[in-house]
């Protein structure tokens, strides 16, 4: 749907001047045109089935763990985007459907404007790659850094057999690592090290888009600043789509241009980074912003939690409006109807799924909210 | 049960906990681990103390010593860790010089812990109104029936929802912040005069972080317990601790209010801290990482720890030993130029 309304033949032609004149940032609305809209998910969904499916017939019930439950989202070309979102709201899930990595049950991917087949090609894959979380799982520890990446370079052809050697020196000096590391093993580097290798893989194949799962929460908190710093620059000199996937909204707005923000396998606010912390829309959005702790705050004695009790189960999922059980202002209504993700004529790029996104919030709850925490 | 209000109401806000006395006092601390390669200097002449009522937050990367320390107060080092100098005086009791028995009683009635990862400090096979009503059946003397109804009373006060049904749960039933609540309700089970957390919210979420702290600063500053608060999260710190003492390399390098250390810090090394991390509030072009990796606890560098990290170092640092100095304002550095890194912050805040 994102990609429907306000997107009609006319944009096309404003779409891909903002390609060449911002350098493939987003147009002035803050989503991208048609023209630079690189990677795109069109009702995206991903569900694993759990336990016996075969006593659950029998129960005449579902045991579907709706990972992912339809998501439309675009990262355009150069983009930094980020995806928030707390632990099992699916943000992991979307990024390995969008890499291929994991079979999307329904909805369509498309890279350049070309859907991407179920099975994708090599060459497909070779332009999304991946960094994931944890550098010590994610690489191979019987292999030599070079040994990765001449595999790497080898099976995807990305340089001529003789200059394989030469490319894996290059690319670990592209992510500040000394040339001779080619012939160490993973275990002799440290964390930072291993998430500087791990990058270098992912861009060995010259990808349009790099998705970053948690690149730095298993790190230091003096080492988190490299690796953001390399991260950043790797956008500007090559020019990358960056897919960020994190926690922490402080390394989001540092690194970002637009924010997603997921709750149980929906997207439910899309907006500018500063206009998404500046003036949030959804109250999800509004209650995690809330619950950051900052350097310069201190009011834990005022006041209750930003958003109270735990997110509901994804094998469950609340009817109507999926966060109405730990909404502040639900009505009635959220009970009864499943809100869209929609916009204001005013900014069109700001995206929210909540009634009272766009109108005057209700006047009081109605109850319907569950308080799990009596502050 | 605990009717002994705190000292002042609101205890968590900077400045405003009226200590009224010392309940833990940490002097010269000294933690040595054998290990194949040597004999690693864990912890390296740590002294801190912490007031009735106050949080006290000890931050430091992995591997300068601050969860080290707290399992030394606590008496639960690592096989291969010993204490080898210093004191720890809990209510004017040396616990380094405490026997095994004396140490559990300690333990059980004045000291509790909160670990990281609660999924791994609950036992997994039994009810989780058992695991808290085990505390005060052990070392308060309570009867079941009585310990039953004390655990039901806790679940509520941390904020359980129905706790008649969850009694009988088992750990793997709750979520992750729930199983925080529980190790919550256990370490305030009887009524101890400090809790140690060690990372309580690290694996959690955002949401369920702030739910836990704010649960946290509620039930200290209404029954007056005091906090040790390990963690290398800078914001978290600032939320719940009045007091900091940052750690690098087994040593204190500064310690004081925490708006002063956080906001202006007097040690190169807060500063690299408070600089390399993403700061919400405050987005700056770049991070500014701190040069180098942490140093070797088996051949620690000579003088200040930091020296070779530091932009400020003088020959000076390489040499002389670095103890902490007081500074007014009831602040301390390590730092043997601690004006330049002054000065430095005074220039950090100019350029925005």
């Amino acid at each position: 749907m994102t990609a429907a309304d306000g997107m009609t033949g006319a944009d096309a032609v404003t779409g891909a001047d903002a390609v060449t004149a911002a350098g493939g940032v987003t147009a002035a609305d803050g989503r991208p045109g048609r023209g630079d809209v690189l990677l795109g998910a069109r009702g995206v969904a991903v569900y694993f089935p759990v336990g016996s499916q075969f006593a659950a017939r029998a129960r005449h019930e579902e045991r579907l763990l709706r990972a992912v439950d339809g998501v439309d989202l675009e990262v355009g070309r150069g983009e930094a985007l980020a995806l928030v979102g707390e632990s099992g709201s699916g943000k992991s899930t979307l990024a390995l459907a969008l890499a291929g990595l994991c079979p999307a049950d329904s909805g369509e991917i498309s890279l350049d404007g070309k859907t991407l087949p179920a099975r994708r090609s090599n060459a497909d894959r070779r332009r999304i790659q991946m960094v994931f979380q944890d550098p010590y799982s994610s690489l191979n520890p019987r292999m030599t850094i070079g040994g990765v990446l001449r595999e790497l370079l080898r099976v995807h052809h990305v340089v001529p057999r003789n200059q394989v050697a030469e490319e894996s020196k290059r690319l670990l000096t592209l992510v500040g690592l000394p040339a001779e590391a080619v012939s160490a093993y993973p275990r002799q580097f440290s964390g930072g090290q291993r998430q500087r290798v791990a990058i270098a893989r992912a861009l060995a194949l010259r990808p349009d888009v790099l998705i970053a799962d948690e690149p730095v929460s298993a790190l230091d908190v003096s080492v988190q600043a490299t690796i953001l710093n390399l991260l950043a620059s790797l956008r500007s000199e090559l020019g990358l789509s960056l897919l960020l996937i994190s926690h922490n909204l402080a390394v989001v707005r540092h690194l970002c241009d637009r924010v997603a923000v997921m709750y149980l396998g929906r997207i439910v606010e899309v907006a500018p980074t500063e206009e998404l912390f500046g003036a949030p829309r959804h109250p999800y959005t509004r209650g995690l912003l809330a619950a950051i702790p900052r350097l310069a705050r201190n009011d834990l004695d005022t006041g209750a939690p930003a958003i109270s009790g735990d997110p509901p189960s994804p094998l469950r999922i609340p009817s109507g409006y999926r966060f109405r059980t730990r909404c502040p202002i639900a009505q009635q209504r959220c009970a009864e109807e499943d809100p869209a993700l929609g916009a204001d004529a005013a900014a069109p790029g700001h995206l929210a799924a909540c009634h009272f996104a766009f109108v005057p919030a209700p006047p009081a709850a109605t109850g319907l909210a569950r308080t799990g925490d009596q502050a | 049960m605990t009717a002994a209000p705190g000292p002042a109401p609101g205890g968590t806000v900077p400045g405003q906990g009226t200590p009224t006395g010392t309940v833990l006092e940490v002097r010269d601390l000294h933690v040595r681990i054998a290990s194949r390669q040597g004999t690693v200097r864990a912890v390296d002449g740590v002294s801190f103390d912490v007031a009735a009522g106050e949080a006290l937050g000890l931050v430091g990367e992995s591997g300068s010593g601050k969860s080290m320390t707290l399992r030394a107060v606590l008496g639960v080092l690592p096989a291969e860790a010993r204490v080898t100098s210093g004191e720890i005086l809990l209510d004017g009791v040396n616990l380094v010089a405490q026997t095994q028995h004396e140490l559990n009683r300690i333990r059980g009635t004045k000291m509790s812990m909160i670990f990281q990862e609660p999924m791994s400090a609950l036992n997994p096979v039994m009810r989780v109104g058992l695991q808290i009503a085990e505390g005060p059946q052990v070392h308060l003397g309570f009867g079941r029936a009585r310990a039953a109804e004390r655990a039901l009373e806790l679940m509520r006060r941390v904020g359980i929802p129905d706790p008649e049904r969850r009694f009988r749960a088992y750990p793997h039933e709750f979520s992750g912040g729930m199983r925080q609540r529980v190790m919550i309700a256990i370490a305030l089970s009887c009524d101890p005069e400090i809790i140690l957390c060690d990372e309580p919210t690290t694996a959690l979420d955002v949401t369920i972080q702030d739910q836990i702290l704010r649960l946290l600063a509620r039930l200290c500053s209404e029954s007056g317990v005091s906090l040790v608060f390990v963690t290398h999260d800078l914001p978290v710190v600032a939320q719940i601790c009045q007091r900091v003492a940052v750690m690098y390399g087994g040593q204190l390098v500064e310690r004081g209010a925490v708006a002063d250390v956080l906001l202006d810090p007097r040690h190169p090394y807060t500063r690299g801290l408070v600089r390399s991390a993403p700061d919400f509030d405050y987005v700056r072009e770049s991070l500014v990482p701190i040069p180098g990796a942490p140093p070797s606890l088996i051949t620690p560098p000579s003088g200040c720890r930091f020296h070779p990290r530091c932009e400020f170092a003088e020959e000076d640092c390489r040499v002389s030993e670095t103890p902490l100095r007081l500074l007014p304002g009831g602040r301390a550095t390590a730092c043997l130029h601690y004006e330049r890194c002054l000065e430095a912050v005074a220039a950090d805040r100019a350029q925005g």
